[in-house]
Order: C-alpha cells, then structure tokens, then sequence
C-alpha cells in the first residue's frame, strides 16, 4: 500500500471501519512511514480536540426566546 | 535491540509534557528531527498496538448522547399531549442542537431561529416520531434541515451539498511536520476555542455538515447520509477530506506557535 491509498482510508482507518487486511496493510505501511503515521496520529487528535473542546453554550436571552416561542406554541393547538 | 514504542497516545492521557511526538523508550527520550518539513525517521516505528480507533476510545462522549432510561416515557407522555414533557425534552437537548444549528449556519441569528423551528417542528410532528432511532438522533436531523435552509439562503455560492465535491485530487499532506505538545497542551482553553472556532468556520459548508454530524453528533454514516440526502460514499469521502483540512488549518496554529 502507497502513501496516497493510506491517506484515502485514514478516516476509516481512524473510526475502525477497516476491515483486517486492510488495516494490516496500512499499520505495516505507517511502520515504514513516519510521514503518513504523523498525519494519521494528527487527524485523530484533529478529531478529538474538536469534540472535547466543542463549547455547549446557550445564551440566556436565546433561551428565553425559544421558551416564549414554546410556550406560545404549546397553548396553541395543531 | 532497542525497544521502540509509539508513545503519544500515552502521553496525551497523562498531560505530561513532552517535547516531541515521537520517543525512544529504550533510553532517554529521542526526539524526532524535523528538517524542512520531512521527518526524521532514523529512530521512529509506528506501534499499532497503542493506537486506539475513535470508535472505542470515545464511547460516550457526551452525557446526553446517551439515551436516559425515562425518555421512551418523556417521548411518549409528549405524543399524547403532555407539554411538560416536550419541555423537559427540551431542556435536555436545548444547548446541543444549538451548538448544532451554530456550527452549520456560522451566524448567531440564523442558529437561533433554525434552533426554535426545529424545536417546533418536532412538536408539530411528534406522532410521526417512529421511535425506531433516538429521540435526539430526530431531533438532529430536523435541526441540521433547519439549519442548511438558512445557510443556503445566506450564501448560495458557497454551498453545494447537492453537488459531487468528491474526487481523489490532491489528498496528500504537502506539509507533514510534528507538532510536539497537543494543542490542548500548548494552548489555554479559551485560546484553543478560538482558534478551532476560526478553522472550523474556514471550513467549505458541504465538508463541515458532514463533519459536525458525524463526529461532533455522533450520527453514524448511514443517519448522516439520509440527514443530508446524500450517499454513504458520498459522506464518507466529505468526512475524510473535513478531517484532513480541519488537521492541515489546525497545522498552521502549531507552527506559529512552536515554543523556543
């Protein structure tokens, strides 16, 4: 397996979504390739950093217009 | 024989700092040298046993991506009229889908309104909920089609969700450096914010839905793919080439910020 055919597949390869011979054959490849392992180890990193650090926050004055929005909507029927 | 490990993954779980991505753990660290944007690879071995797939490393992310044991009751008690279950529902999933309706539009206005409608809609049309797939997974998706409305109104030329974007055009990495301590490591947490606010907002629209469904929603393929009305190739190859994008502007925060 090529440079180019492990980049294609890092993302299924990150997600587990390789099935066994094909996962053998880029782990054997990244052995020899320090270039594609950084890049495979950096999109996962990409990936999480994005997920743990995504902020949860609703501004107080967005959720009171959506709780007005609802209550209207809900005294209301369909 | 000097034992060679890929020693990263470990290092991250640990917080402990450490000048470089690579390590020689037969004897004292051996960093990797980096020389004109190659790697030295004399002393480097990828191990995969220390690599962890996404699948089984975040299980459950988030708390409420894990369906509580009354919401068939809350979901049900709403069906039948009850609004202070629909409420509850609400609460619950509030701050998420607007997290959600935020990342797709990139405006504030625009996620708020997508965010009420979604919410409205799912009450509208709660005795067509099948119960087949999680409450929030539904709510999701009515939310991710409020949303993509409003961003196509807004910018028409910049998105194309329908068209083909995929093709096997330049993938490759051109830059492939080691970034030494993670950016959780080198950067304060609101620094971090926003910094990932500004790559993911240089993101193009039809990567970056695909990209917040699947690994920011945990949708799964298949559930991103019907959101968006496209196919699993199709959703695949847009996720892969999000990652790869969001790494390659991520890269550029490191670089710049390479401690002395």
């Amino acid at each position: 397996m090529n440079c180019d055919r492990v980049i294609l597949e890092i993302s299924n390869y990150i997600d587990g979504d390789v099935d066994a011979a094909i996962k053998q054959e880029i782990e054997k490849h990244l052995a020899d390739c320090p270039e594609c392992a950084i890049i495979v180890v950096q999109t996962k990193l990409t990936v999480e950093i994005f997920c743990d650090s995504q902020p949860i926050d609703l501004p107080q004055d967005v959720r009171a217009r959506l709780h007005e929005a609802l209550k209207r909507k809900l005294r209301k029927p369909d | 024989m000097v034992h060679k490990e890929f020693v990263y993954f470990l290092n991250r779980a640990t917080k402990a700092p450490h000048p470089n991505l690579w390590a020689d753990m037969g004897t004292s660290a051996h960093c990797a040298t980096v020389i004109s944007g190659c790697v030295n690879a004399t002393n480097l071995v990828f191990d995969a046993s220390k690599f962890t797939a996404l699948s089984t490393s975040r299980p459950h992310r988030l708390a409420s991506t894990v369906v509580r044991e009354d919401e068939p009751v809350l979901v049900a008690a709403a069906k039948s009229g009850d609004a202070a279950a629909f409420e509850e529902l609400v609460n619950r999933y509030e701050r998420k889908i607007f997290r959600l309706t935020m990342n797709i539009t990139r405006n504030r206005e625009d996620a708020e309104d997508a965010m009420q409608d979604a919410f409205m809609k799912a009450y509208s049309h709660l005795s067509g909920f099948q119960e087949d797939s999680r409450f929030y997974t539904w709510l999701v998706r009515i939310a991710a089609n409020e949303a993509l409305m409003r961003l196509r109104k807004r910018r028409p030329n910049q998105f194309s969700i329908d068209e083909p974007v995929e093709g096997e055009d330049d993938l490759m990495p051109r830059e492939i450096e080691d970034w030494g301590p993670s950016p959780e490591q080198r950067f304060a947490q609101t620094e971090l914010h926003g910094i990932l606010d500004q790559v993911i907002d240089q993101l193009d629209p039809d990567f970056r839905t695909v990209f917040v469904l699947r690994d920011i929603e945990e949708l799964s393929t298949e559930e991103t793919a019907a959101t968006l009305g496209i196919s699993v190739p199709a959703v695949k190859s847009r996720l892969l080439r999000a990652r790869l994008k969001l790494r390659q502007k991520l890269d550029r925060y490191m670089h710049d910020r390479k401690p002395n």
